[in-house]
């Protein structure tokens, strides 16, 4: 027996005997563990499940083993992956600090920041947030203008940032600050990570078209930063921030599943939901000219997940991402909007209820979902952005 | 599943990037059109072909091919692609596919080490409509003798007016449209009540018009149970045929990219204009997703997996639309001049829409994946 087929088999044994059974059903969204001091766990098994994950450094499965993590090749983490979907084991923890600011932390970090930060990452204690765009600062990002000022022995910040997703939750956030207003634009900002336990720092939450507040504003105010929490140079955070959003967007496009499914783990797929709301005659959908846009998306994912697979397998490092980062993003997010509008059309008129029981479950979930779904084109850089990127990084097409 | 080539596949690829861009540049199909060649492909440079191997790339080494698989050849069709290089390579794959699939093993011995030498030169003729309708055959076939007598008329027959012999799909029972009663049968070109009609086509490649009355030829497989092994070779011509259009749509849209960063329009280069960026960008991510369908396919053929039928029709139907795309975009994007016959550019889009239409337009492979997915 292989090296790769032995871990399997430990793997799924272990799986087995950790993974509380309550555990083993796809997650609502209100179920979503994302870790911090904030983290209510209504269901101690989620605790307890993040606990022993955690201890074998599986939350964060391909950090090395010195910040915490499981130390796993790719190829042993695609099997972990296939084993926890065999058994319908959920993300035990999931969030920026994992898909965004860890693997930052990784490429620029020095070693006594990620010895501070990595281990609180992959444990659950500490949860990460955003703190990017800014009223004036959308598409055009590196318009920064929270001001940080040099105080001596640390910095002091002022200003605003917005869309910062899950600040009402989280314990740090990393941000894009302005630290020389005179130098040209992409010259003078700095990456420093803040802790927001201080009273220099106030979040309020945005309610957004679906109703909910997954964003939030968050003001700093006289907000103090110790200097070590400077990542990379001073006035050179634009690099440090451009790879954080490789690894923002590889995330939400879904790169790093490897082409596993994930983005909305626990649908059902679109042609199951299409059978049941309009039915098949002489096995195909009874409404034509939907069958062909369902089956044309259903084609086009099968198509981005084998060009995810190729990706990995092209990449021995293991997902490091690069310039396709952009074609994934702008791709991932486009079929995965447009399979949320097809299946509003498949439900029908049930596919709108706001709340109350005339809807199910499934049916008031699409339509939160759906409305949330705009933003996976907007958030992380524009689909427009993305299209600007490949064009300029990959095409060499002239500005 | 490998969605990289190996080491050995790579190599093959290099030889065939370099062949083609030396021995069959665009100007010698472009010369096969103005003198209008009889057999509208060079035989010299097809000879170089077969003494490469590539006539029997996927011919067993039983039989005297190099048995290196789908994928294999899969390259080859793929850089000869990006040159549209005529040949007989495509046509000869599928004829060959259907004898290694379904003729026995006396027929196999025979004819495939006469494919792998290049002396045999195979087709398929199935169409009789303009649409793709592999179950809608008429053509009839009757047993006589130890053989069987076809009649019948086919169209879109590729390089129908060389090929030595003809795999014809005709039917022995039941009515147009039956999946049962077809069946397979080997017709040599030259054998009395076949006539053949060279048919000139936009793209400057084969196809012909065949009229059967009578003619003898010998059956390939069961008699009236052709449908499994026909929609492997068809599966397999759409595989390979999606694999050339992948070649040709990266090489159509290479030349408008480097055409986009030297003309100037207004004092600039024309690419820096958005308008055309984010076409051009969105091109390139169909190609890319193009790149793995195709790889995908392929590999499912050497694996002879259960997924061919979906992959194929995943396949054909996105290069299809991604060749149609990047071939008008081509000619749109190079204005005035891409409209002009001296310019190459134009040769990608009739080659576009005669493949678009060989083995399945995307409505066809739409609806057939929605089968294969039950829906």
């Amino acid at each position: 027996m292989g090296a790769l087929e032995e871990f399997r088999e430990e793997a799924r044994a272990w799986l087995e005997e950790n993974c509380p059974a309550s555990l083993r059903t796809p997650a609502a969204e209100s179920e979503a563990i994302g870790g911090g001091k904030k983290q209510e766990y209504r269901n101690p098994d989620a605790k307890l499940w993040l606990d022993r994950m955690a201890e074998r450094g599986w939350t964060a499965p391909m950090w090395p083993k010195e910040y915490g993590g499981g130390g796993l090749t790719k190829d042993q983490y695609l099997i972990l992956q296939d084993e926890m979907i065999r058994i319908n084991a959920r993300s035990p923890i999931g969030g920026m600090g994992f898909s965004m600011i860890g693997p930052t932390l990784l490429d620029y970090g020095t070693e006594e920041q990620k010895l501070e930060h990595l281990p609180r990452i992959v444990s659950g204690e500490i949860r990460w947030c955003q703190g990017y765009s800014e009223p004036g600062a959308g598409s055009d990002l590196a318009n920064v203008q929270t001001k940080c000022v040099d105080k001596g022995d640390y910095f002091e910040v002022n200003g605003q940032k917005i869309w910062t997703s899950g600040a009402q939750y989280a314990d740090w956030i990393f941000t894009l600050v302005r630290t020389e207003p005179q130098a040209p634009k992409h010259e003078g900002i700095s990456f420093v990570l803040i802790d927001m336990d201080q009273p220099g720092v106030t979040v309020r939450p945005i309610k957004l078209i679906s109703g909910n507040s997954p964003f939030c504003e968050t003001f700093f105010d006289n907000a103090r930063v110790e200097k070590n929490n400077l990542v990379g140079q001073l006035n050179r955070g634009w690099t440090v921030g451009k790879r954080l959003l490789q690894h923002e967007r590889s995330s939400i496009s879904g790169l790093n599943s490897g082409g596993r499914r994930g983005r909305y783990d626990g649908m059902r797929e679109l042609p199951d939901v299409a059978k049941e709301y309009i039915g098949l005659e002489n096995g195909k959908l009874k409404d034509k000219d939907l069958r062909t846009s369902i089956v044309t998306n259903d084609m086009n994912q099968r198509a981005f997940g084998l060009t995810q697979k190729r990706a990995m397998a092209e990449n021995e490092s293991g997902g490091t991402p690069t310039f396709a980062t952009s074609v994934f993003k702008y791709y991932g997010s486009e079929i995965g909007k447009e399979r949320l509008e097809l299946q509003l059309k498949a439900m029908g008129s049930q596919s709108l209820g706001w709340e109350g029981d005339e809807f199910t479950d499934e049916e008031r979930t699409l339509t939160r979902t759906w409305l949330r779904s705009k933003a996976s084109s907007i958030a992380g850089g524009s689909s427009e952005i993305q299209l600007n990127i490949v064009a300029k990084r990959v095409l060499g097409l002239p500005d | 599943m490998p969605l990289v080539l190996n080491e050995e596949q790579n190599m093959l690829k290099d030889a065939a990037k370099d062949f083609c861009s030396n021995n069959t540049p665009i100007s010698q199909l472009r010369k096969l059109r103005d003198e209008k060649d009889e057999n509208g492909f060079d035989k010299a440079t097809w000879q170089q072909m077969v003494e490469l191997g590539w006539a029997g790339i996927v011919v067993p080494e039983d039989f005297g091919g190099l048995g290196f698989g789908y994928m294999g050849l899969g390259v080859v069709m793929e850089e000869c692609g990006r040159t549209l290089t005529a040949s007989p390579l495509l046509a000869t794959a599928a004829g060959a596919s259907a004898i290694l699939h379904g003729g026995s093993d006396e027929q196999k011995g025979e004819l495939l080490p006469q494919v792998a030498s290049g002396e045999l030169l195979l087709t398929l003729a199935l169409e009789e409509t303009p649409h793709h309708n592999p179950h809608g055959v008429a053509c009839k076939a009757e047993k006589a003798g130890s053989g069987y007598k076809v009649t019948g008329n086919k169209t879109f027959v590729l390089d129908g007016h060389v090929a030595d012999k003809l795999v014809v799909v005709a039917r022995t029972a039941g009515n147009p449209g039956d999946r049962d009663g077809l069946s397979l049968v080997l017709v040599d070109r030259d054998a009395s009540g076949v006539s053949v009609t060279r048919t000139f086509m936009a793209d400057s490649r084969n196809a012909a018009n065949v009229e059967f009355k009578g003619a003898e030829g010998v059956l390939l497989g069961e008699e009236g149970k052709a449908a499994d092994v026909l929609d492997k070779i068809l599966d397999i011509g759409r595989i390979l045929l999606a694999a050339e259009m992948l070649g040709s749509s990266q090489e159509c849209f290479e030349r408008t990219l480097e055409y986009l960063k030297t003309r100037e329009q207004f004092g600039v280069p024309i690419g820096s204009f958005q308008a055309l960026k984010h076409r051009a960008a969105q091109m390139f991510c169909e190609i890319e997703l193009s790149k793995s369908v195709v790889l995908e396919a392929l590999s499912a053929l050497d694996d002879d997996s259960d997924e061919i039928a979906e992959l194929a029709s995943l396949a054909k139907a996105r290069l299809n639309d991604t060749y149609n795309l990047v071939s008008s975009e081509g000619v749109q994007m190079h204005g005035g001049i891409g409209m002009t016959d001296e310019y190459d550019i134009g040769f990608f889009m009739k080659r576009a829409r005669v493949s678009e239409h060989t083995f399945g337009n995307s409505a066809f492979h739409r609806d057939r994946y929605g089968e294969t997915q039950g829906y």
